[in-house]
């Protein structure tokens, strides 16, 4: 056994609006330079829908993840090492612009500088690629809310094989269809294909966090992960020509903040926390046979991080007590593992993803309260589950494998905490039945309705910190004189202005961030109050607080003084 | 006032040949310079510009030309660089002495080597007007990549002007094997063969400067994307794990062996010879 820690997160699917606040902060983090004009590390697709890159799921199309071949061994759908390098000249499956959508600015500045006329001056769409007028027919979330789908609806793979599977037709007619919104980011597999598809080797998977990263200096652009990764989450800058993919926002993981598409999300849908597995285990689960199996085979992966075996075994291979600790309050094992309601996005894609969904009960909800039933009622909703196959097995095909018993357990659990809730703020005692009616008692429910609904800050991410303060007191050391008995170096006690060691811009910005977030106040910082904005300062005169103050105003003027005397011998 | 020994072979046949100064610097000089500008060259983008070493793929704006002209054209060049190591590496005394007549190494050599020619001239030729004709190709090149092109071209045309010029001429054409390719290995033990390789036509000459102008410009073209081809992918495992800190992990490792001391020098001032920066930024890793 070698228990390694990965990062995870889980989404709750209910609580999504499909706001796309979570793509918007991404993108400005991420993505907002020329060449990922078209990236999306994080997107937010309406289901069903086509997704993005388009139809991105139609594996038979894309060759993305991994297959077991005919002698049970694990293999890159999109071939092997020997195949992958003949096909290195033109990487011959490879989604093209068109695929995803042609990027776009609109010329504003005609607004302003049209001369006078009888006519509105109108900004004409300009592609981001060609810089030439462009008509715009497709982009990053073009069906959102099911925009189009009466006339491309049935082009989601998904709806396409449970539409083959079942006599049914899944209707896009307002009032027979279903809805629901699916964030998705990269999902830092444990058995990755986009890695495994890397002529260079560029993609790696860090040791201490699972994070999985593209090494920018060793990618090549050889555009062979482009394919391998089955959620076309990684992508191609076309201006410096590497692949980019999500980091999990690692520098603000590591000093405990959540993911940018987490804290800034509306819902508040986003868990993060540490998965603790056995990395010896993961090629063997990835190779199970049966599809409908890779489900329990991902969770024996998970270990438990309550199990004293597990954790005397995480410290033999190193992982910090703190991050034992904070494995065994990880709010995703809670929802993965323990309540066992968030469920892997595609386990046939075998690429054992880490990045996990609570399926959306909504559909079932809404449907039963516009047939004027009570959708709070957990005979009703157990009876609505059971008898509304579509959603179910659309569900199944996203998050099973399309195993509906497994979706349906989760959607009745949902349904079972959804009345259990009810009758207690109804001020009823507690119907103990409830939560036996799917396994669980009373006590857990409660607890999972808490993770869930309450879903309280430091409850909801349970980040550790990466243990590098010591190696990171290097970083950001720009003065390269301030080595041992260098004129950079002070090596008093504070005395002067540039006294001391200086502070990491990392660990200041940090600590402005939570200052901010935990007061009311604009830049509440002792040294920043009385600044002027610069933004807001008109070029005129010197404002006080233009510069920072003088600590030691006397000293400086002290030894502009001497400075004189020091020349004359 | 040029007093360099004539070739030390005097069964070759450019023994006779009247070595100018334009000689000397050309096949005794430039091939040197061309090395040391290749080597210093690549070593040098190596180190500083691992960012930019890269493909530069346009598949992304246009791959329907793509799909078949990158492949005909890198195939080509795979067979052409194999004909290159036949013609120029091994003597034709080898061959002849596992009994491969003449006529037959030429037929062969003419016939492949024409075919991969073709090939690559084709490839290339179709590559360059796609990049000319789509829009969004055509934006993203480069007068490095231009500049690129004109000297790949070139050197194309040229070889395959050699080689076409030995078709026509037949029985009577130019042996490259007695001229050009002993001075190519000369080159290797520091004793160039000037003389065989001014015997040699013009158009091999002309092939021969302009590959070695090609080779000039390499490390600092796109080229530089075949000194990585992925070979090792055939031998890595599929998954790859990196440490986010190496170094902190062989401190750990040191600490934990040796004094404890080293546990509160996280603050320490640092030797004035060790590095500034974090892994990330600094390049002792590249």
């Amino acid at each position: 056994m070698r228990v390694m820690a990965q990062m995870g997160m889980v989404m709750n699917l209910d609580k999504c609006i499909g706001c796309h606040t979570c793509s918007v902060t991404c993108k400005q983090a991420w993505t907002n330079r020329a060449g990922t004009e078209y990236v999306w590390f994080n997107n937010v697709e309406t289901r069903p829908g086509q997704g993005y890159p388009r139809r991105y799921e139609d594996q038979e199309k894309w060759h993305g993840g991994w297959e077991v071949n005919k002698r049970g061994k694990l293999v890159l759908k999109a071939g092997g090492r020997v195949k992958k390098l003949l096909g290195i000249f033109a990487s011959p499956v490879q989604p093209e612009l068109k695929d995803y959508y042609e990027p776009w600015t609109y010329d504003y500045k005609t607004l302003i500088d049209a001369p006078l006329g009888d006519d509105f001056p109108v900004a004409r769409p300009k592609s981001l690629i060609t810089g030439e007028d462009t008509k715009i027919t497709w982009s990053a979330n073009w069906d959102d809310d099911l925009g189009g789908s009466t006339e491309h609806g049935h082009l989601d793979p998904i709806v396409e094989k449970v539409r083959r599977e079942s006599e049914d037709k899944i209707k896009f007619a307002y009032e027979q269809t279903f809805m629901f919104y699916l964030p998705r980011i990269c999902e830092h597999c444990l058995n990755p294909s986009c890695m495994a598809s890397c002529p260079s080797g560029a993609i790696y998977k860090r040791v201490e966090d699972g994070i999985v990263l593209v090494d920018q200096d060793k990618c090549r652009g050889w555009r062979q992960c482009v394919t391998g990764c089955p959620y076309k989450k990684i992508y191609f800058n076309h201006k410096t020509g590497k692949a980019e993919k999500c980091t999990f926002c690692y520098p603000r993981v590591e000093v405990g903040l959540p993911t940018v598409c987490s804290e800034t999300c509306v819902g508040r849908l986003r868990y993060l926390g540490l998965f603790l597995y056995d990395a010896d285990a993961v090629t063997a689960a990835a190779s199970v046979t049966d599809p409908q199996e890779l489900y329990d085979a991902q969770m024996d992966v998970l270990l438990d991080p309550n199990d004293p075996a597990v954790q005397a075994e995480a410290r033999a291979q190193n992982i910090p007590e703190d991050w034992i600790d904070a494995a065994r309050r990880s709010p995703v094992y809670a929802l993965a593992k323990v309540y066992k309601v968030a469920l892997p996005l595609h386990p046939e894609y075998r690429t054992m993803p880490m990045v996990w969904y609570v399926p959306p009960l909504s559909p079932v909800v809404d449907l039963l309260r516009d047939q004027g039933h009570d959708g709070e009622d957990h005979g009703n909703l157990f009876g609505a589950i059971d008898a509304l196959r579509i959603p179910v097995e659309y569900l199944a095909e996203l998050f099973t494998a399309g195993d509906t018993d497994r979706v349906t357990a989760v959607l009745r659990k949902l349904a079972a905490m959804r009345s259990f809730m009810r009758g207690i703020s109804l001020g009823n005692d507690p119907d103990d039945s409830i939560p036996e009616s799917v396994g669980m008692d009373s006590q857990t429910m409660y607890e999972m309705y808490r993770l869930m609904a309450i879903a309280k800050y430091d409850e909801r991410y349970v980040i550790p910190k990466a243990h590098v303060e010591q190696a990171h007191d290097l970083e950001e050391m720009g003065c390269s004189l301030d080595f041992d008995g260098g004129p950079g170096m002070q090596d008093s006690s504070p005395f002067g202005e540039a006294s001391g060691r200086p502070v990491p811009v990392a660990v200041e910005t940090f600590h402005a961030l939570r200052d901010r977030q935990t007061s009311n106040e604009m830049g509440s910082g002792p040294g920043l109050s009385g600044r002027v904005n610069l933004l807001n300062w008109d070029g005129r005169g010197a404002p006080p607080g233009l510069f920072p103050g003088r600590s030691n105003a006397s000293a400086d003027s002290a030894s502009v003084d001497n400075a004189p005397a020091e020349d004359q011998p | 006032m040029l007093s360099l020994e004539p070739a030390p072979f005097e069964t070759m046949p450019g023994a006779a040949v009247e070595l100018s100064a334009w000689d000397i610097v050309l096949w005794g000089v430039l091939p040197y310079v061309m090395v040391v500008v290749l080597v210093g060259g690549s070593i040098w983008r190596y180190k500083y510009d691992q960012f930019g070493w890269t493909t530069r793929s346009s598949q992304l704006y246009e791959s329907r030309l793509l799909r078949i002209a990158s492949p005909l054209f890198h195939f080509g060049l795979l067979a052409v660089i194999a004909g290159h190591f036949f013609g120029l590496v091994i003597p034709m005394a080898w061959t002849q002495a596992v009994g491969m007549s003449q006529e037959f190494y030429h037929f062969n050599a003419l016939l492949v080597g024409g075919i991969a020619g073709v090939g690559t001239l084709g490839g290339i030729l179709l590559l360059i007007y796609r990049r000319r004709t789509t829009g969004p190709v055509f934006m993203a090149t480069t007068k490095n990549d231009k500049t690129m092109y004109v000297v790949l071209t070139a050197a194309i045309l040229f070889g395959l002007w050699t080689t076409l010029a030995s078709v026509f001429e037949g029985e009577h054409g130019h042996n490259y094997r007695e001229t050009v390719a002993p001075w190519f290995r000369s080159l290797f033990i520091f004793q160039p063969d000037i003389a065989a390789m001014a015997s040699a036509p013009f158009s091999f000459h002309l092939h021969t400067l302009v590959g070695m102008a090609l080779f000039v410009i390499w490390p600092f073209t796109r080229l530089v994307h075949a000194f990585t081809a992925p070979l090792h992918y055939l031998f890595r495992p599929y998954i790859v794990y990196r440490s986010r800190d190496r170094e902190r992990v062989n401190a750990r490792r040191k600490e934990t062996a040796g004094s404890s001391a080293a546990r509160t020098t996280g603050t320490a001032a640092r030797r004035g010879w060790s590095a500034v920066g974090t892994r990330d930024r600094d390049t002792r890793n590249r």
